[in-house]
């Protein structure tokens, strides 16, 4: 396991240091001078000077990397062109807010999807396996953001249930401690702020859900009917077992192995997802960070929000590695 | 004994090439089993017909605007309605789908023919090029998709063209990755040292034996990821870094109605629905083809 772990850390570091290679290289790829393109057309040669002077883009490229590489091992992710903040402290809210909207997403993906696969290869055939998987095959092909603005208007608009926007209502703001708005309620003791801080997460995340909750469901369904095939769960049956039982201790541990694979390469998928729910949603997490970014050219704040994304990304991934030699321990790595 | 005898010579009787049906023939007959894949088909040409159409078809032009008649709902007139503009949305919904599935097609195009390319050279080469592109590849898809073609859009400039491009550069190690398996595993087969035996050049085996092996879970992932692309492109064009106006592009229309869900909510209803059912009719296609050309995928 340790051996494993180790070896898998160092295989992350090529792939972490080609990220900042490519995160470096946006800046410089675009066509022109990247000074003139930031201010526009009508800037003065004063101001294209200063900004290129103050990128750092009057030295050569290797000592611009090298310089990009030190500040990020030092934890400075540059500043930003918009407000003049410092990025690695301005980012951390809208990292809480996405990582609270994720974590809800995955949550409700994992508990639906799991459960729907499941009871689909149980009664395999049956009119609820038919009605999940035609179910799950539109949730794949459903563009979140049509989904998003679908429910604000059936549960905003013409219900009332939920509001259509924001993470809190605004004349009644959540002091921040830690960012994540539910425990921060918690924290203060404000339960009814923490009932409408809720209210404010469900369509966010149902519509940011769907996709992966549709993938681990035909997934799950799939491994479960393979698994449900074996020896051995016809001896937990043949000794009398129930049914129930059978399903979820015996089969679920070893289907367990594709399904996290896919919760992990979801995850990454739904990071992606993040910046166009939270656009439609008005959810100020790190995906609208990086989309207003993009509207005023703040190349810093595009550069940083990408590695950021991606590096967490990798890192989940890792995790989900760790987790297959916890949760099979058949699993060796001989490589 | 005597029977077994009988039956050994009725088969040997039988004329070789009654039993050889081409293995297309005999995909098409299992993809016709498929209901699903079927439906998925229909669609897919449903709206490859609405995209050659649109100029017949559509009542009127998709830049033409009534200013008299804006944000109707649907009637006899406007089926679909009218946005903001007065502009019919179904005439722009005809002409949207020339631009998704134009989107869809050329970006997967280019990153199969860019991916194969990649993944033939590194899997048949093998040594310091194979580690450099799997390398490369690795990182690309270190980055979430929809993040990566941000990127490109960011670098490049919002437009369709570039959206294009940044889809179809986000695909490319998907189908690098799986050329060069598929062609790892091919290579090992003996009829490729028998070619190499025989004294056949490289690219010759390449083209004629390789690829030809390698090419049916390509198709598959390639009919998949139309889908994703047309996804993609209308969450570019969602997010303004795609399509421009006047383009009738679809998601590029949800972007520019989403201000009237209150007052015109069919504005937003019709461009999803267009989105939703291509993609789907591709997923269904796609999962139809991997159970006839690549079930080992599958699992």
């Amino acid at each position: 396991m340790l051996t494993y772990s180790v070896r898998r850390v160092l295989s992350l570091i090529p792939v972490l240091f080609g990220m900042t290679i490519v995160v470096f290289s946006i800046i410089h790829a675009i066509p022109g001078n990247p000074a003139q393109i930031i201010l526009g057309q009508r800037a003065t040669k004063e101001a294209i000077a200063t900004l290129t002077k103050q990128l750092g883009l009057d030295k050569p490229w290797y000592i611009q990397y090298f310089h990009y590489l030190n500040s990020l091992l030092h934890g400075d992710l540059g500043t930003s062109l918009r407000t003049r903040g410092p990025i690695n402290q301005e980012i951390w809210p809208y990292l809480a807010a996405t990582a609270e909207l994720a974590v809800a997403a995955m949550l409700i993906a994992v508990i639906i999807g799991v459960n729907a696969g499941i009871i689909s290869a149980w009664f395999s055939k049956s009119w609820f396996d038919y009605i999940a998987m035609v179910l799950a095959l539109i949730g794949v092909s459903m563009p979140i953001f049509w989904l998003g603005l679908m429910e604000q208007w059936g549960f905003s608009i013409h219900l009332g249930w939920f509001p259509t926007t924001g993470r809190e209502d605004v004349r009644d703001p959540v002091s921040a401690i830690t960012n994540f708005y539910l425990i921060d309620t918690l924290l203060n003791g404000r339960y009814d702020q923490f009932i409408v801080v809720l209210k404010h997460l469900v369509l966010p995340s149902c519509a940011l859900a769907t996709i992966p909750m549709a993938i681990i469901a035909r997934m799950t369904r799939a491994t479960m009917i393979e698994v449900m095939k074996s020896d051995f769960i016809r001896t937990a049956r043949a000794k009398g077992l129930r049914m129930f039982w059978v399903v979820y201790k015996h089969s679920l541990k070893n289907a367990v192995i594709p399904v996290l694979t896919v919760i992990g390469l979801q995850t990454g998928l739904l990071l992606g997802g993040a910046i166009l729910t939270e656009t439609i949603f008005g959810w100020p997490g790190i995906g609208r960070y990086l989309y207003d970014a993009i509207g005023y050219r703040d190349y810093p704040v595009i550069q940083s929000g990408i590695l950021l994304i991606a590096a967490i990304f990798v890192l989940i991934n890792f995790i989900v590695d760790l987790l297959y030699v916890i949760v099979d321990p058949r699993i060796k790595y001989s490589k | 004994m005597a029977e077994l005898a009988k039956n050994m010579m009725e088969i040997e009787s039988k004329p070789v090439e009654e039993k050889l049906t081409p293995p297309w023939k005999e995909a098409w007959k299992s993809f016709c089993k498929n209901r699903l894949a079927l439906i998925g088909l229909g669609i897919v040409i449903f709206f490859i017909l609405i995209a050659f159409l649109a100029p017949y078809v559509a009542p009127f032009g998709y830049k033409e605007q009534h200013l008299a008649d804006r944000m109707m709902p649907p009637s006899s007139k406007h089926w679909f309605g009218t946005d903001d503009f007065g502009r019919d949305i179904f005439t722009r919904i005809l002409y949207g789908a020339r631009i998704s599935l134009w989107v869809g097609f050329f970006s997967v195009l280019g990153s199969v023919v860019i991916g194969t390319i990649l993944g033939i050279i590194s899997g048949y080469y093998g040594g310091l090029v194979d580690a450099i592109i799997s390398r490369i590849f690795d990182i690309m898809l270190a980055f979430p998709s929809t993040l990566l073609a941000i990127a490109v859009v960011a670098i490049l400039g919002p437009s369709l063209q570039n959206a294009l491009i940044a889809i179809a550069v986000v695909n490319v190690p998907n189908f690098g990755r799986l050329v060069r398996s598929k062609v790892l595993s091919v290579k090992q087969e003996e009829y490729i040292m028998a070619a190499r035996a025989v004294g056949m050049r490289d690219t010759r085996i390449l083209f004629y034996h390789i690829l030809p092996n390698s090419i049916s879970p390509v198709i598959v992932q390639a009919t998949l990821a139309i889908a994703t692309a047309i996804i993609e492109a209308a969450a570019l064009g969602f997010l303004g870094l795609g399509a421009q106006p006047p383009t009738p592009e679809w998601g590029k229309m949800l972007a520019d109605s989403k201000e009237y869900l209150v007052q015109a909510p069919w504005t937003l209803f019709f461009p999803g629905i267009a989105i939703m059912l291509t993609v789907l009719g591709f997923n269904l296609m796609g999962d139809g083809l991997q159970d006839v050309l690549d079930p080992k995928l599958k699992q």
